[in-house]
């Protein structure tokens, strides 16, 4: 395949950065997105340029480091899938494809397509975890039964991969759905119950300190999360989040 | 030659680790808040090591290449850990854990560890049950288990096939919390370059910013190495793309002994490369070889027809089919360990069989377990008569259940649907046995350095059973290491902080500058993936999945002449100032050119098969990995002394008290 790309460009956080246009020839149909990447980068080091910068790590799907906004997509045209899985057969010969950083105030821009998302380290860091020391006496896995349900839900809240294209999605810029995934997943399960309201204030505090935006219900970001990630998690949020704010155990 | 000492405790198997523990130094809880500890790596090991070391209250820096502790390379783990829960009245024990993981390993690793490993496994789950790790669970709310290769039990815990991110996430949220209390400092996008050594001890790392591109100094008391594996040396595997030698190799240059580097696992059990552009492999959860059957067609012309896309294999009856582990190893039929299972796939495809253009593929089909799920499922549910349209739905439903995800993956890359075609795989490395050599208490041969998980090579001797890793990262680091190091540590509650400003730091720091501006001023015409791709050929051609002295000897000049290149050769883009892939890489190539010749030559030393280590010249009758335990029941532990090719070797003789010493067989 012939490809025009289109693809941002930013020396490093304080630079104005500039879409630019660069022709591939030759894709194959059956790489990835990011082997069409290496393609090109390959190119341009041998041509003496400075290659594309771009998170990537497993490939597979799982670690959320990659992150691109292709024609106009978070992850690309392609549903339920990162931008490691994207395959170029989605794509036309002679398509014009443009690729952009994940754009939002709380994730500034490192150079071309890596982005800082450390705003969602420190999310986490105020509060999603079980307050529970590492022990070699802690209760028998089996002590509590816990129904295959809350277990199965709380799995698939756990699932989200902290990439961000919910929030690069949303055009509020709101983390809402990240967040919510794992105040769910814990508030789910009878070992993260106790802690559950005190969590989701603590998690939504940080998040409004971070600079994400509000949610509007708009529902942008299910669609595009690559793993799925139900907006029924937010509504459960939320109520943790109320029931804080109007409990003192907050 | 020097004996190395693996400090492992006097006294009967079962009784060594309770023992130590009570024998051992411990730092108390005023003087752990002036102790520093670095840990290199974020993965199961390092994540639960930093997490559990706060939690006790010592000072720690944590450091990791990717831009969030939680994208550590385990977070790809798929199939599941091991613990011997006993939870399925099968039969399982500390004992048998123990037992089938000396086995599952050719008899090349150190009993005592394995004993340890399995005893605290139990703990492991009971921990990540509290953090909140969403097992899988059934009807009646309890734990789920499924069974993995080379074992008759069921004793491995899952989630879905993402058992490695619902665990990891488990420790990042430990270490979440203790990054909010300020008892672990995270250094996101950081780079170990080298270790420090002061009077003989580690005592502090030089590392690289990765976006502004500065080298820092970081100072400890210890510093843990939990930096993973290195099959990346092959250039293709199933690692994530920056998985690299880089931090175990720099404190190998620093005197810490490389153990067993040709130890290598080739999973059966991966989604055939497609082509040149090809940049990693993907792998298909060894879980799935419960459910799947593994062929290929009996009859060549049958091959011929498939290749030529004029035949379905789907069409093709079923004593037209060679269901060749069932055939050859009857008593574990497809659920044979990984190195058995990978060298039958290539063997049947040398001969001619393999399904697809390359020729390197097999089939793992699902076809019976759907059928058979299906029937089970509509009995359950009440449906009488159903047809087998209906019972096959049923059962691709049940299959969905346990492996959606991974039938997801397939499709996508390879856009075939595996529920109604059979998957295409062929093998591909995914795990490395060797690694930094350590004694008992994971301390590596640098006073004050330890090495876990991934990085040493101490439980699995010379090949892994599925679900083991896992379970050995968290076994070391919530379990072995917390406790290990306070007896190293006693000694220290009086040193205070280490300077950064000693002699010592400044050499190192000017060292790291010094090659990091060779690499980018070197300016020549190659990229590095150039050399790297071609080191990957060779090491698979000749030091992959088979190997013999000829081979081995040509790979060794081969990679010499790679090396010479790439550093006469290599062009790295960019300035050493900030964010530069290029050269992140450029600096793990270098360190996977020296390490693939000691790898090379560690192979070519051991003329035995064992485990994943197969030499060609020590073969049963029947092709089957022969031992030789006269002569190599040891560790080779290599000390380096400046060339990879002038490596010293050290012997540990492995002595088996425990289990007899037997030739493996799984038929
Ligand atoms: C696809 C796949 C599936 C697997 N499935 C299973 C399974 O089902 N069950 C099982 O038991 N095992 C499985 N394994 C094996 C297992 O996942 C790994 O062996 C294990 O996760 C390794 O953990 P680790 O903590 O040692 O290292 P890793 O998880 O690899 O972590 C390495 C860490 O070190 C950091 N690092 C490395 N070098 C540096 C440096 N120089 N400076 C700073 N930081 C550095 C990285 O940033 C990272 O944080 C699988 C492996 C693969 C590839
Ligand atoms: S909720 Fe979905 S889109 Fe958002 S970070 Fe998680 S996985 Fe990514
Ligand atoms: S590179 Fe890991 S999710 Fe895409």
């Amino acid at each position: 395949m012939d490809l025009t790309l289109k693809i941002w460009r930013q020396k490093n956080r304080e630079a104005k950065g500039e879409m630019k246009s660069y022709p591939i020839k030759g894709v194959s149909p059956d790489s990835s997105f990011l082997e069409m990447m290496d393609l090109l980068n390959n190119e341009l080091i041998e041509k003496g340029e400075d290659p594309v910068a771009f998170d990537h790590d497993c490939r597979e799907g799982i670690c959320g480091s990659c992150s691109m906004y292709i024609n106009g997509e978070a992850h690309g045209p392609d549903r339920m899938v990162t931008t490691c899985q994207l395959h170029m057969r989605k794509f036309k010969d002679g398509e014009t494809i443009h690729i952009e950083p994940w754009r939002a105030n709380a994730f500034p821009v490192e150079k071309d397509l890596v982005v800082d998302r450390s705003s969602f380290d420190r999310i986490m860091n105020a509060g999603g975890f079980v307050s529970v020391n590492t022990s070699g006496n802690t209760q028998d896995a089996n002590a509590t039964p816990i129904p295959k349900e809350d277990a199965d839900n709380a799995f698939d809240a756990a699932t989200c991969i902290g990439c961000g294209a919910c929030v690069a999605t949303c055009k509020n810029a709101s983390a809402m759905l990240f967040v919510s995934a794992k105040v769910s997943q814990l508030a789910l399960l009878p070992q993260g119950r106790p802690e559950a309201k005190r969590r989701a204030t603590h998690m939504v505090e940080q998040m409004d300190h971070e600079g994400f935006g509000n949610c509007t219900n708009t529902g942008a970001c299910e669609v595009e999360c690559p793993k799925g990630i139900s907006l029924e998690n937010i509504a459960r949020m939320n109520r943790e989040y109320l029931s804080a704010s109007m409990s003192s155990d907050s | 030659m020097t004996k190395l000492d693996a400090k492992i405790p006097e006294g009967p198997i079962a009784e060594k680790w309770t023992k130590h523990k009570n024998e051992i130094n411990v730092v108390n809880p005023a003087n752990k808040r002036l102790i520093d500890i670095i840990v290199v790596g974020t993965g199961l090991a390092g994540g639960s090591a930093a997490a559990s070391l706060a939690e006790m209250g010592y000072n720690v820096k944590a450091f990791c290449f990717q831009d969030s502790p939680r994208r550590a390379h385990s977070i790809a783990a798929q199939g599941g850990i091991n613990a011997a829960k006993n939870y399925q009245n099968d039969g399982d024990s500390t004992y048998r854990l123990f037992y089938d993981t000396v086995k599952g390993g050719d008899y090349r690793s150190r009993e005592a560890n394995v004993y340890r490993l399995a005893e605290v496994s139990a703990n492991i789950i009971d921990q990540c049950v509290a953090q909140g790790v969403p097992f899988a669970r059934d009807y009646g709310g309890l734990l789920d288990n499924r069974s993995f290769g080379g074992v008759l039990v069921s004793r491995t815990f899952y989630a879905k096939g993402q058992t490695g991110q619902q665990l990891l996430l488990g420790a990042y949220s430990a270490m979440s919390r203790q990054i909010g209390k300020g008892k672990i400092k995270m250094y996101n996008r950081h780079e170990m370059l080298d270790v420090v050594k002061v009077d003989g001890k580690a005592r502090g790392i030089i590392a690289r910013d990765l976006v502004s591109g500065k080298i820092e100094r970081h100072s400890a008391h210890a510093v843990v190495i939990c930096s993973g594996g290195y099959g990346n040396v092959f250039f293709l595997s199933t690692n994530a793309m920056g998985s690299n030698v880089t931090a175990a190799w720099k404190i190998h240059k620093k005197g810490a002994y490389f153990a067993n580097p040709c130890y290598t696992q080739i999973h059966p059990t991966c989604i055939p490369r497609s082509g040149d552009h090809q940049s990693k492999l993907t792998l298909m959860s060894e879980s799935l070889r419960n459910d799947g059957r593994i062929w290929v067609p009996k009859k060549k012309e049958d091959v011929d027809a498939i290749r030529a896309g004029k035949l379905k294999p789907t069409q093709l009856k079923e004593d037209e089919r060679d269901y060749y582990l069932e055939r050859r190893y009857p008593a574990f039929g497809n659920l044979v360990p990984r190195d058995v299972a990978s060298r039958a796939a290539k063997e049947r495809c040398d001969a001619g069989f393999g399904v697809n253009k390359t020729g390197e593929a097999v089939y793992l089909d699902f076809s019976s377990a759907i059928m058979r799920y299906g029937k089970e499922k509509a009995t359950v549910d009440g449906i009488e008569n159903a047809s087998d349209k209906e019972i096959r739905e049923l059962g691709e439903g049940v299959v969905e259940a346990k492996y959606g995800n991974l039938f997801q993956m397939y499709e996508k890359i390879v856009d075939e649907n595996p529920y109604k075609t059979p998957m295409m795989i062929y093998p591909a490395v995914h795990y490395t046995m060797g690694g930094i050599w350590v004694d008992y208490n994971l301390m590596t041969s640098i006073e004050g350095c330890y090495a876990l998980g991934e990085a040493n090579f101490s439980d699995h001797g010379a090949n892994r059973l599925g679900a083991s890793a896992l379970m050995q990262g968290l076994a070391d680091g919530y379990f072995v290491l917390p406790y290990t190091i306070g007896d190293y540590l006693a000694n220290d509650i009086r040193t205070g902080p280490i300077s950064i400003d000693s002699p010592e730091f400044v050499e190192a720091e000017k060292v790291v500058k010094d090659d990091l501006n060779k690499l980018i001023n070197n300016k020549g015409t190659h990229s590095v993936d150039y050399f790297h791709k071609r080191l990957g050929k060779v090491m698979w051609d000749k030091v992959g999945m088979a190997r013999n002295e000829k081979g081995l000897k040509e790979a060794i000049a081969e990679i010499q002449q790679i090396r010479k290149e790439f550093w006469e050769d290599v062009r790295v883009p960019g300035s050493v100032d900030g964010l530069n892939p290029e050269l992140e890489k450029a600096g793990r190539v270098a360190d996977f050119l020296e390490l693939g010749e000691l790898f090379a030559k560690d192979a070519l030393e051991r003329n035995e098969s064992c485990g994943g280590h197969f030499r060609e010249e020590s073969q049963t009758e029947e092709g089957e990995a022969l031992r030789h335990d006269d002569q190599y029941a040891y560790v080779a532990a290599w000390e380096y002394t400046g060339e990879p090719k002038d490596a010293v070797l050290h012997k540990e003789e492995l002595e088996f008290k425990d289990i007899e010493l037997k030739q493996r067989s799984y038929k």
